[in-house]
């Protein structure tokens, strides 16, 4: 029995951030339940994995194949269940990212296991596998039991602290056998933002309330200043000022950081739905009226462009 | 070609969340139904443009529920699938779900399955990832373009930080983002020829239940907006420096 950690790997061949997270999660679930935390990497890493121990993990499985350079969730999943098997795990944790979301419901099928996707706690208890997890776009939780004997789960970005200690890992290679992907890559096209969307924990966001893309420059100003990544409305992605790819909101993607910053966005309930479960919310708008204020945390009534760059002053102030 | 679009039925986005049964289930009352957002203006619609382009194409529509369902399975059907397979079986996971698609899947041979990216209700991102399995076929997850070219599909799908484009044979099971498609109001043509098409009404597969929700819960009410003056921007960064931590 072994709790096995999905290690998600970016493109400049280092561990994501939202992986540390479920390496954290994963090693606090494994001494609940009393058996190893094992962590698993199949694609190519140019990072010390044995440092990775530090989160709390034993052992990770590495596997070098060339079939799995590219991702492609029909070979991933097939590598996954057969590292799951040889290693007996009884539960497999991913990242309820892009790459999570693809593959743990194809392993949950293939496995006949149990799946809770985006989940934001620990069980409550190791006997009795019930796991919190996020409904109806923010708005509630569920707790879902996994009746299965394998289980699944996805843990939402930014919803588990990580945890650094001094261990390190054993790193033992595993082999598979890999399918040829049906899936071919043509190309990738990365926005340049320094901070990731989903792994942000600070997220400036604008909205029609900016009046055009050529104003954006303030925001990009206070992102900087916060370390944050940027972010956008509905709308603003209809027109074009900005990448759909920044769009949060119910048909968006929808993010938890610990700072949500919303400048010029009235807070329609399904923007809403895309960022209430971020842990501090600030809104600044010139109308008193706006329904996000209703969701803030803290706000400001007035002009954005009067504002904003008297806040992104005051910031690089704070950070000297 | 022939499509199978997956649609659910979820309560309208401004519904009251609320629970009944000592919170383990949820209440329905007064709560209007609609087509999952996702699975509606991307799926389905983009199945549409397909149509479209090649009047030779078929879209059945697929969706696993009682018969409170046919409301919305009827208006799929006016936005312009051709026929309706509802799959007589209600509150069923994620894994319970995709097994009646597949199941459905199976018998026709489906060149793609198009999905939405998730429910706005149980957010769960599972059943497409699940039909595909279970059918073994490749998966494209938070699709935001696709275009075909023969048998070959050129897709495009939301990364982190960014989109790759992919190609494919078909068949295929995909899950669709925004981008796909714009968001389309049945017209009285659809409407009235919807009342005549095809629903049909099968009888479930033998499926196990992989989870069940013990209860629900809403998050804890917020203690309300702090204001801070337009012209005191330096306390709006103390609070958030030394009060909320997060700066």
């Amino acid at each position: 029995m072994s709790v096995l950690i999905f290690i998600d790997i970016n493109e400049e061949g280092a561990v994501k951030k939202t992986s540390l997270e479920v390496l954290t999660y994963g090693a606090r679930l494994a001494q609940q339940l009393g058996v190893p935390a094992e962590g698993l990497v199949l694609a190519p890493v140019k990072e010390d994995l044995a440092a990775l121990g530090k989160y709390g993990v034993q052992t990770i499985h590495q596997v070098q194949n060339e079939a799995l350079a590219h991702f492609d969730a029909q070979v991933y999943t097939k590598a996954i269940a057969q590292v799951a098997e040889k290693t007996g795990a009884t539960v497999i944790l991913f990242s309820n990212n892009t790459d999570g979301k693809a593959l743990a419901p194809r392993l949950s099928a293939r496995l006949k296991a149990g799946l809770v996707s985006g989940a934001v706690a620990l069980p409550e208890t190791a006997n009795d596998f019930v796991v919190r997890k996020s409904v109806f776009s923010g708005k509630a939780f569920a707790d879902v039991k996994i009746t299965t004997s394998i289980k699944i789960i996805t843990l939402n970005p930014n919803s588990f602290t990580i945890e650094a200690g001094a261990g390190t890992a054993t790193v033992a290679p595993a082999e598979v056998t890999a399918d040829l992907p049906k899936v071919k890559t043509v190309s990738v096209n990365r926005q340049s933002a320094e901070v990731p969307l989903a792994e942000a924990e600070r997220v400036v966001s604008g909205g029609r309330g900016m009046k055009g893309p050529e104003n954006w420059g303030i925001l990009e100003d206070l992102a900087k200043a916060l370390n944050a990544a940027l972010a956008c409305s509905r709308p603003v992605a209809d027109a074009h000022w900005r990448p759909h790819n920044e769009h949060v909101g119910q048909t968006g993607g929808a993010i938890a950081p610990n700072l949500y910053l919303a400048i010029g966005i009235s807070g329609a309930i399904q923007h809403l739905a895309g960022v209430n479960r971020s842990k501090v919310i600030v809104v600044i708008n010139k109308d008193p009226e706006a329904p996000f204020f209703k969701a803030a945390d803290y706000g400001i009534v007035g002009d954005l462009f009067e504002v904003v760059p008297k806040l992104t002053a005051a910031i690089k102030q704070l950070k000297g | 070609m022939k499509i199978l679009v997956c649609i659910s039925k979820t309560p309208d986005t401004t519904a009251k969340i609320a629970f009944t049964d000592n919170n383990t289930k949820f209440d329905a009352a007064g709560v209007q139904w609609i087509i999952n957002p996702n699975d509606e203006y991307y799926a389905l619609v983009r199945a549409i443009e397909l149509k479209e382009a090649d009047p030779a194409t078929i879209i059945h529509l697929i969706n696993v529920g009682g018969a409170d369902s046919d409301a919305i399975i009827r208006k799929a059907l006016a936005l312009g699938g051709d026929e309706a397979i509802r799959v007589n079986a209600e509150n069923l996971d994620s894994f319970g779900i995709a097994t009646q698609i597949a199941q459905v899947a199976k018998e026709n041979n489906y060149d793609l399955i198009f999905l939405g990216k998730e429910t706005i209700d149980y957010n769960g991102s599972a059943v497409g990832g699940m039909v595909a399995e279970l059918l073994d076929l490749p998966y494209i997850s938070l699709a935001t373009k696709f275009e075909l070219n023969g048998t070959t599909a050129t897709v495009t799908r939301e990364i982190e930080g960014g989109e790759e484009v992919c190609e494919v044979s078909l068949p295929v099971v995909v899950s669709c983002n925004k981008g796909m498609a714009e968001q389309r109001i049945p017209n009285m043509r659809g409407i009235m020829a919807a009342r005549t098409k095809p629903l049909k009404v099968v009888e479930p597969a033998v499926s196990d239940a992989l989870t069940e929700v013990a209860a629900f819960s809403l998050p804890p009410a917020k203690a309300g907006v702090k204001l801070v003056d337009a012209d005191n921007v330096q306390e709006l960064v103390r609070l958030l420096h030394e009060e909320a931590k997060v700066i």
